[in-house]
């Protein structure tokens, strides 16, 4: 990653534009074409450095829900039950993380009411009891890393 | 909170983006061809989305990890519910967070309320942006933890 893609990374997370030709028109204030542009994007995103371009869509304002939920998974059962939840399409995330609840995950659901038959399918298969912590308020999203 | 449904022409437009916008000189004339409406259709359908929340933000979603960020912690608090929007007010302040919420208790195991991601490229950084969250909250928290994540194990973004 050089000095242009931390440009593009930067500069990017703020907004991309809705127009015939977007990238011709952002290109410039970063001293590409817009095939140059459109290049390095698919290289970071092939790379890996970013997991994705386009629209972030919004679960809940679609009329769908989003919850975190939380799991206290005995170690030598982890890649088991990770397997299963990942396996749910309507899981978008999944982390480890370093606590006795040791697996965070997030349900994202188009239909009002799968959320909770997510979790419950989850409970059977898994026979671990699924922490749901939906959303009470929002204080503020603003994801966004200097590169 | 805004209730709004996606038509089945909105929804088209989700299910051809979910993956990404396409990188070709006309993204939105390429979606558009997807979805069988004209491209200015789907232009000012995506304006009003993003207008709406639908669309949060367009653009580029950094790999933090990728970045550097390899402290990555859910910094989680006990806050009085008759405190809480204070607490999340000032959090919510901090340049630094990335995400704050408030959800719910799971007593007896899990007394936080208050949820504030935090990010850093070393662990002293780290602790540094936790103990500046404490600092803002005072007397407001009654006990935290920091959560870090030790593994991705899924990270695809939302899918119909």
């Amino acid at each position: 990653m050089d000095d242009i893609d931390r440009a593009i990374i930067n500069t990017l997370q703020g907004g991309f534009p809705i127009c015939d030709r977007p990238f011709d028109a952002v290109a410039e204030t970063l001293g590409l074409t817009g095939t140059q542009l459109r290049t390095r994007i698919g290289k970071l995103k092939a790379d890996g450095i970013i997991s994705r371009f386009g629209p972030m869509w919004h679960a809940e304002r679609m009329g769908g829900e989003l919850t975190l939920s939380a799991m206290k998974v005995p170690p030598e059962r982890f890649d088991e039950v990770a397997g299963i939840v990942n396996a749910f399409p309507e899981v978008a995330h999944n982390y480890a993380r370093e606590h006795a609840l040791n697996m965070w995950f997030v349900v994202a659901t188009e239909k009002p009411g799968r959320k909770a038959e997510v979790l419950a399918e989850i409970e059977t298969m898994t026979g671990i009891t699924v922490h749901d912590m939906p959303k009470i308020q929002e204080f503020y999203v603003g994801l966004r890393f200097e590169a | 909170m805004s209730e709004a449904k996606l038509d089945p022409i909105d929804r088209a437009i989700v299910v051809a983006t979910q993956d990404g916008l396409p990188l070709v000189d006309k993204p939105y004339h390429d979606v558009a061809r997807q979805v069988g409406v004209s491209p200015d259709e789907v232009m000012s359908r995506m304006e009003r989305m993003l207008a709406e929340g639908i669309i949060r933000r367009m653009g580029v979603v950094p790999n933090h990890y990728a970045l550097g960020y390899k402290f990555n912690g859910m910094t989680v608090w006990d806050v009085a519910d008759e405190d809480i929007a204070e607490a999340g007010r000032r959090v919510g302040e901090l340049d630094f967070v990335s995400h704050c919420y408030h959800r719910p208790r799971h007593l007896p195991d899990w007394p936080y309320s208050l949820f504030a991601m935090i990010h850093a490229k070393e662990k002293a950084g780290a602790d540094a942006l936790v103990e500046r969250v404490a600092e803002v909250l005072g007397d407001l928290s009654r006990g935290h933890m920091v959560l870090f994540s030790s593994r991705i194990l899924k990270k695809t973004g939302l899918r119909l």
